[in-house]
């Protein structure tokens, strides 16, 4: 299989979206220029015409509402926000509409459509940009009923998932990372789907299972080897859907090794880890030797300067602290509640 | 002459069907039967019969919070609206909205919508989908004048503009946005400007004549239709109960400026009647009672269906959301 990068992955899944179906179209700010995407959209323009990857005015509000308007005149608009943080001045379309709407208006029997709009938006911190280039806001949209949250770790499924976006009803938010552009992975050339809502065990262990959402799956990876050379088998689950999320893959690896970090890129209070480590105790309490420990950011904006920077990013080095520290506590939790 | 005596009688009918279902409303909703926010239409009539007659059955109409006008104008069923506003399983989106939320999807209604404005940027997405597709069908937006207030409208109407997508923009000024009048939210009154800085040319009409209403809407469908763009047009008019529920006059608590005086003898439907009758068509009497029916009929019919149920909407939800 060949090897593609995952930007390289992205601009493939859009040229065959693109390709196949003619109610595919690309639309939002950037479009043109490989400053704002990278080589994820690299002269799609020139590909398939202007008339279909639209680059537009600096209206995130309205442009997001007439993808989500296209959508349900028939098309399967993908509209793409660089930088996440804009992506808040288009709220009302994507919480009050786009994820209400099926629910409103998609009465069974009336012969009525879903919502087939794609969102992507772009995760781009680091490099000094500071507290509104760099938020990672995966947390608020997962919460909301009605939409779906996927987030690539790797190129095959940077790929794949969003082919599956857009053939899904949806209304679907993809969340790429700016971090993992360069990322190389073996990618099919022929189009295909990785199914939403379903997580990926990048690496089986029996000593604890480290959940890593997008960026963080990698970093997951990178703790599974430092662990490793210290006698540590640790599980790898890459999580690729937060919105549903593979809640029954999680549970049965957590079963099996009585352990779990959950690695996030996003802050910690209410954040998607919270969520996922509430519904491991829920649902696996009884097999756990140890409280779910948790890899996030802390709970303070970005910070710009690089120093500032290196703090405030966890990795691999911290995922393989906290699972060191689970492990450090041995069996004691499950010998006090045997003999209680 | 015929012809037009024929049109106008078909613009009477479709007025005075969204005058006597929303009395009905209104009685319902002082009752109590109706439990959900209604916000009446009754003094706006010629605006949806105006602007719905321009239009084919696959043009859509993309309103807000106060469109049971704009619903039946445009066709959508009158037991499916009664349905919605009782919240059952008939209504017209399966008893999941209630009044703000309608749709008749087969007769171009997709989904209104109580954000402000919120469905504006729709109507643009829509237009921009004929477009793409190389049909001829048009988006109307109907909004009112606070919507002008929203920042999202200029960005849509800018894009329009630029795509030069089938979007018609009507504005209904009523001149009150909930309980604030127009003088209080804007320094001048010229709404139909609004547009200006986007290209997007504008027009004000009298809202409260449907004959003026249905021309300026013909003109802006047609120069969407033929790929020149957006066009804005100001309805004036006023409507009589207040911006929720069926009183007189009064808005959320606030008592208005008396306008409501000056505004009851240039009654939309009653200027229509006097024209009509003026023309000899005597039977109006007799088209008012099978209407009265109409309304009666389709009551009983909402009040006689079932209650939408928690159980498929547990589901649905869970479906939509969870694995």
């Amino acid at each position: 299989m060949r090897t593609l990068t995952y930007a390289q992955a992205i601009r493939e899944a859009h040229a065959q979206l693109l390709a196949l179906d003619a109610r595919v179209f690309v639309i939002g700010q950037g479009l043109w220029s490989p400053w704002y995407a990278g080589s994820s959209l690299e002269d799609l323009d020139r590909e398939f015409g202007r008339a279909r990857v639209v680059d537009t005015p600096v209206s995130e509000n309205a442009v997001t509402g007439m993808a989500l308007g296209a959508a349900l005149a028939g098309l399967r608009p993908i509209v793409f926000h660089p930088r996440m943080d804009f992506m808040l001045l288009a709220m009302d379309p994507i919480v009050n509409q786009a994820a209400n709407w099926s629910y409103l208006f998609g009465a069974p029997g009336a012969g009525r459509s879903g919502v087939p709009l794609v969102i992507r938006a772009v995760i781009n911190r680091g490099g000094e940009q500071g507290a509104q280039h760099s938020q990672a806001l995966h947390a608020m949209f997962m919460h909301l009923p009605g939409l779906k949250v996927v987030m690539p770790a790797t190129p095959a499924d940077a790929k794949g998932l969003l082919m599956a976006a857009v053939a899904d009803p949806g209304p679907v938010l993809y969340i790429d990372d700016r971090w993992l552009y360069a990322e190389s992975g073996e990618v099919s050339a022929e189009p295909f789907t990785v199914a939403l809502g379903e997580a990926a065990v990048r690496r089986s262990g029996s000593d604890v299972t480290l959940i890593g959402i997008s960026w963080m799956a990698r970093e997951c990876l990178r703790a599974a080897g430092m662990l490793e050379s210290e006698g540590i088998d640790a599980e790898v689950i890459d999580l690729r859907s937060l919105k549903p999320w593979d809640k029954e893959r999680v549970a049965a690896s957590v079963a099996r090794t009585g352990r779990a970090v959950v690695a996030d890129g996003g802050w910690r209070t209410a954040g998607a880890s919270a969520e996922i480590a509430a519904e491991i105790g829920e649902r696996v309490f009884d097999h756990l030797l140890a409280p779910v420990a948790r890899v996030t950011l802390p709970d303070t904006p970005a910070p710009a300067s690089r120093t500032e920077e290196q703090a405030y990013y966890p990795g691999a080095e911290q995922i393989a602290a906290a699972a060191r520290a689970l492990l450090e506590r041995g069996t004691a939790g499950r010998i006090k509640r045997a003999a209680a | 002459m015929r012809s037009e005596t024929a049109w106008l009688v078909e613009r009477w009918q479709t007025m005075t069907l969204i005058r006597r279902a929303e009395e009905r409303i209104a009685e319902m909703v002082e009752t109590g039967e109706v439990r959900c926010p209604c916000h009446l239409y009754i003094g706006q009539e010629a605006v949806a019969a105006g602007v719905c007659a321009a239009l084919t059955t696959a043009d859509t109409v993309w309103g807000g919070h106060r469109s049971h006008g704009h619903y039946l104008a445009k066709g959508g069923s009158l037991a499916g609206l009664f349905g919605e506003v009782l919240l059952k399983a008939t209504g017209c989106a399966g008893g999941r909205g209630g009044s703000m939320h309608l749709a008749a999807p087969e007769v171009g209604i997709p989904g209104t919508v109580p954000i402000v404005a919120g469905t504006v940027s729709l109507a643009g997405g829509a237009a921009f989908a004929y477009k793409l597709r190389g049909e001829d069908t048009v988006a109307v937006a109907l909004f009112g004048d606070g919507a002008l207030e929203e920042g999202h409208v200029h960005e849509s109407m800018n894009l329009a503009a630029l795509y030069r997508l089938p979007l018609v923009l009507i504005c209904e000024n009523n001149l009150y946005a909930s309980h604030l009048h127009w003088s209080e939210r804007r320094v001048a009154d010229n709404l139909y400007r609004a547009g200006e800085f986007h290209s997007v040319p504008g027009e004000r009409v009298d809202g409260n004549d449907v004959v003026a209403v249905h021309a300026a809407a013909q003109t802006a469908v047609k120069r969407a239709r033929s790929g020149d763009g957006p066009t804005l047009i100001e309805c004036r008019t006023f409507r009589w109960r207040g911006h929720v529920g069926a009183s007189f006059d009064l808005d959320v608590g606030v008592e208005r400026r008396g306008e409501l005086a000056e505004w009851l003898p240039r009654d939309p439907l009653r200027r229509l009647a006097d024209e009509l009758i003026e023309r000899g068509v005597l039977d109006l009497e007799r088209r008012e009672q099978a209407i009265n029916d109409r309304v009666n009929t389709a009551v009983e019919q909402a009040r006689a269906a079932p209650q939408a149920e928690p159980e498929p909407y547990m589901e649905r939800q869970e479906a939509l959301c969870a694995r």
